[in-house]
C-alpha cells in the first residue's frame, strides 16, 4: 500500500443501480491507488451513481458522484492532501477543515437529502450489507431481542399500536393481520416475506435487501416469534440476483450468531429461515399466487376466503408481508410503537420509500413521511421534469394504480387519499410522465403488460386486460371509436368487480384513471384521428 | 382445504438419475417438499436451459407428472426451454424504460441483429429478448447483457455496447 493515501477509505456503492453505472470499475480503481475500499449498498440517489463517499480521520466525509475510474487517482491524491478533488457533490456533516471546501454545498442542506426521514432506509448505503457485525454495530438485532423478551402478544399489541400498514400495497393493518394468523388454531404456521417485487418502477426492495438485508431478516423474524412460527420463508425473485443472494447470506451470518437456529438467545425459541426463489410472474405477488410458487406449483391465485392466515402454505395458517413492511417492523420494536408513528398522517403513520423514475430530473429511491403531498417529492426532491420539460401526470401504484395530473400534486401521499384520486399507493413506485407522453400509450403500455401477466385462471383478467388492449390498440392506430370510451370504462368496472384476484381488480386503473383525467386525448385520437404529443403511429 | 402437493424431493434417491446436470441440481435444491421451482432454478442454472430429457428425467426422480413440471417450466418467465445463445440480451421494457424509449433501443436491435424479442441470431451469439424491470429504473433505460446490467443506454452506444460481446 502506498503511504499517500492511508487513513482514506473510499465507500463504494455496489448495488444493482451503482453497478449498471459502473461502481464497480471505480472501486477497483481506489483499490489500485492503495485506497482502502468500504463496500456498502446504495443511498438511493441513483442519479449520482457511481457515488462515493470519501472518508478521512479528523476529516468529515465527502460524497463525489459520478466518478468514473479516471478521476479516482486525483480524488484519492487530494484527499491524501487534505483537499477537495473536482466533483465533489457534497460534505456530510460540518465542513471541518477540508481545504476548498467552502463552496461544496453540505448534504444537509440539499433537499434531496434535507426533505427525507430516512429510518427504513438509514443503513442503506452506510453499512457493510455483508457484515453482521456492522449492523450490530448500528444497533441491529436489538428489536429482535427484545421481541424474545416480551410475550407474542405483546409484540403484537406493540406494532398494531404503532400504527404500520402493508407497505406492499393493500395497506392492510399489519399488527391485525398478525393477529389474525396467530388466533389460526392450526399449526404450524408460517411466516414468509414477500420480496418477489414485480412492479416495473418500483425498486425499494431491492434497495434495501441489497443495502440492508439483516434488517429485512430481522423483521421476518420478529413476525415469525409472533405469529408462532418455527419455519419462515423469504420469497425473492432469481432476476434481482444481488438481492436474493445478499438475504441469503444474512440468514447464514444470523445463524452463526445464534439468531437462528433452536433455543435462541437461551429462550426456548427456535426458527428457521429459507429462501425460495422465484422465477418471476407479476401475479405472484398475490399472496395466494405467491404461496402457490413456493409450493412448487404454477403462480395462480385462488379464491379467498380461506384467507392465508387460516389456511396458506401446504394448508397451513401463514403470514405474508412486504420486505419494506418488515424493514419497518425491527425499527418498531426497536425504537417503541410511538417514536415510529411520531411522523405520518392520521390514518397512514410512519415512513415510506418512494421511488422515482421516468421523465424526471433526480431519480432516486426516497424515504418521506406518508402524507407528504406528492409535489414535493417530485418537484422538490425530484428535481420536476427533466430537461426543463413540464410534468403532464405521475404514475403511482404501477400497473395496478392510476395517474396523479400536474394539478393534483398537491394531494398528500397517503392510502386513502390516493385512492379517493382513483390511483393507489401500490408499493411506491412514482413515474414521471412529461408533456411528450401521450395518455392513450400509457395506458397501452401498462395493459399490454397486465394482459402478457395474467395468469388466465379467471376470465374477467385474462379476456377483459386483452380487449382493453386491444381497444387501446385502436386507439393508438387511429381506429378508435368514441364509444369504445364508454365500453372501456364498462369493461374496466366489471373487471374490477368480477376479477379472482388483486392483480385482475386492478388491471383496469390505469384506463380508468387515465381515461377520466385525459378524456379530451382519447377523444382526439377516436375523432381527429390525431395524437397530440405524436407517439402513437395513428395507423 | 388447499391441496398440500406433498410431493417430497426425496424419491430421487430411489431413482438412478442419468443426468449430471440434473443431478448436481437435485442434489443442491431437492432439500424440501414443494421444492419443483429450485430444482429448476438449479438445473437451468447448471445446464443453461431446461432439456425436455431432463425434464422427463426430473419427473421420475421427484415423482411429478411431466405435464405438471411443463406447466410450472412454461408458467413463469425466468424459465427457457430453448438452447441459450452465447450472450442474452435483455431490453427492460418497465414502464420508466418505457419512458425513456426502451422502443427505440429494440428497432436498433431488431436492425442490427434481425431478429425479434424470443429469438436468437443464427449464428447463436445472441438471444433476444424483453423482460420487465431489473429495479434499476433510476438509470432507465436499462439492458442486460448475460449478467451484466448496463444503465442510460442510448441507440448510440448501444452497437458498441454489443461489441463487447463476441
Amino acid at each position: 500500500m502506498s503511504s499517500m493515501v492511508e487513513g482514506i477509505t473510499a465507500k463504494v456503492g455496489l448495488a444493482t443501480c451503482g453497478l449498471a453505472a459502473g461502481a464497480q470499475q471505480v472501486a477497483d480503481a481506489f483499490s489500485k491507488e492503495g485506497v482502502h475500499v468500504w463496500k456498502v449498498g446504495c443511498l438511493g440517489l441513483c442519479h449520482l451513481e457511481p457515488l462515493v463517499e470519501i472518508q478521512k480521520e479528523g476529516y468529515p466525509p465527502v460524497l463525489y458522484s459520478k466518478v468514473d475510474p479516471s478521476k479516482v487517482s486525483l480524488i484519492a491524491k487530494a484527499s491524501a492532501a487534505g483537499l477537495i478533488a473536482e466533483g465533489a457533490y457534497a460534505i456530510h456533516g460540518a465542513r471541518g477543515n477540508w481545504k476548498g471546501a467552502d463552496i461544496i454545498p453540505r448534504l444537509e442542506e440539499l433537499p434531496v437529502w434535507k426533505l427525507q426521514t430516512r429510518r427504513v432506509m438509514s443503513n442503506c448505503g452506510v453499512i457493510d450489507p455483508q457484515s453482521i457485525d456492522e449492523y450490530l454495530a448500528v444497533g441491529g438485532y436489538s428489536g429482535f431481542k427484545r421481541a424474545l423478551t416480551i410475550s407474542p402478544e405483546q409484540v403484537i399489541q406493540e406494532v398494531t399500536r404503532s400504527g404500520l400498514r402493508g407497505r406492499g400495497g393493500a395497506g392492510f393493518p399489519t399488527g391485525k393481520k398478525w393477529a389474525l394468523c396467530r388466533n389460526s388454531p392450526n399449526t404450524p404456521r408460517y411466516a414468509i416475506c414477500n420480496a418477489d417485487e414485480g412492479d416495473p418502477g418500483a425498486f425499494m426492495n431491492r434497495v434495501l435487501l441489497e443495502g440492508d438485508p439483516h434488517r429485512v431478516l430481522e423483521g421476518l423474524m420478529i413476525s415469525a416469534y409472533a405469529i408462532g412460527s418455527n419455519q419462515a420463508y423469504v420469497f425473492v425473485r432469481a432476476e434481482k440476483k444481488l438481492a436474493a443472494q445478499r438475504i441469503a447470506q444474512a440468514a447464514e451470518a444470523a445463524k452463526d450468531k445464534g439468531f437462528l437456529g433452536t433455543e435462541i438467545m437461551g429462550t426456548p425459541y427456535s426458527l428457521q429461515v429459507n429462501v425460495a426463489l422465484s422465477a418471476g410472474s407479476f401475479v405472484c405477488g398475490e399472496e395466494t399466487a405467491l404461496i402457490a410458487a413456493i409450493e412448487g406449483k404454477r403462480g395462480m391465485p385462488r379464491a379467498r376466503p380461506p384467507f392465508p392466515a387460516q389456511a396458506g402454505l401446504w394448508g397451513k395458517p401463514t403470514n405474508i408481508n412486504n420486505v419494506e413492511t418488515l424493514g419497518h417492523v425491527a425499527t418498531i420494536l426497536a425504537n417503541g410503537a410511538d417514536w415510529f408513528a411520531q411522523v405520518g398522517s392520521e390514518k397512514s403513520k410512519g415512513t415510506k420509500s418512494f421511488c422515482l423514475s421516468g421523465r424526471v430530473a433526480l431519480t432516486g429511491a426516497y424515504e418521506i413521511p406518508l402524507g407528504t403531498p406528492a409535489r414535493v417529492l417530485v418537484e422538490e426532491l425530484g428535481g420536476g421534469a427533466a430537461e426543463g420539460r413540464k410534468i403532464k401526470a405521475v404514475q403511482t401504484g404501477g400497473p395496478s394504480g392510476g395517474c396523479l395530473k400536474a394539478e393534483e400534486l398537491d394531494l398528500p401521499l397517503d392510502y386513502e387519499t390516493l385512492q379517493q384520486a382513483g390511483s393507489t399507493m401500490g408499493s411506491g413506485g412514482v413515474v414521471v410522465f412529461d408533456e411528450t407522453a401521450c395518455a392513450v400509450d400509457i395506458a397501452k403500455y401498462f395493459l399490454g403488460f397486465t394482459k402478457s401477466e395474467s395468469c388466465g385462471k379467471c376470465v374477467p383478467c385474462r379476456e377483459g386486460t386483452y380487449r382493453l388492449h386491444e381497444m387501446l390498440d385502436n386507439f393508438s392506430k387511429g381506429k378508435g371509436k368514441e364509444e369504445d370510451l364508454e365500453k372501456m370504462v364498462y369493461l374496466g368496472q366489471l373487471m374490477r368487480e368480477a376479477s379472482l384476484c388483486g392483480m385482475g381488480q386492478g388491471a383496469s386503473n390505469p384506463v380508468l384513471s387515465l381515461t377520466s383525467k385525459f378524456r379530451e386525448e382519447f377523444l382526439q385520437h377516436a375523432r381527429e384521428k390525431k395524437c397530440p404529443t405524436g407517439v402513437c403511429p395513428m395507423r | 382445504m388447499a391441496y398440500a402437493g406433498n410431493r417430497c424431493g426425496s424419491c430421487q434417491a430411489t431413482y438412478p438419475v442419468k443426468s449430471p446436470a440434473l443431478k448436481r441440481a437435485l442434489e443442491k435444491a431437492a432439500t424440501r417438499p414443494g421444492c419443483l421451482m429450485m430444482v429448476l432454478e438449479a438445473l437451468q442454472e447448471e445446464a443453461g436451459n431446461l432439456e425436455k430429457s431432463d425434464l422427463e428425467e426430473l419427473s421420475q426422480a421427484l415423482c411429478i407428472p411431466l405435464s405438471e413440471i411443463y406447466g410450472v417450466a412454461t408458467f413463469y418467465h425466468g424459465f427457457k426451454l430453448s438452447k441459450a445463445a452465447k450472450h442474452a440480451i435483455r431490453v427492460c421494457t418497465g414502464t420508466a424504460c418505457h419512458s425513456k424509449g426502451d422502443e427505440s433501443l429494440l428497432a436498433v436491435l431488431r436492425d442490427k441483429l434481425g431478429i425479434e424479442p424470443g429469438q436468437s441470431t443464427a449464428d447463436g451469439r445472441f438471444s433476444l429478448e424483453v423482460v420487465r424491470c431489473f429495479g434499476a429504473c433510476a438509470l432507465a433505460p436499462v439492458v442486460k447483457i448475460d449478467n451484466d446490467i448496463h444503465g442510460k443506454v442510448t441507440p448510440e452506444s448501444l452497437p458498441t455496447l454489443l461489441e463487447r460481446y463476441t
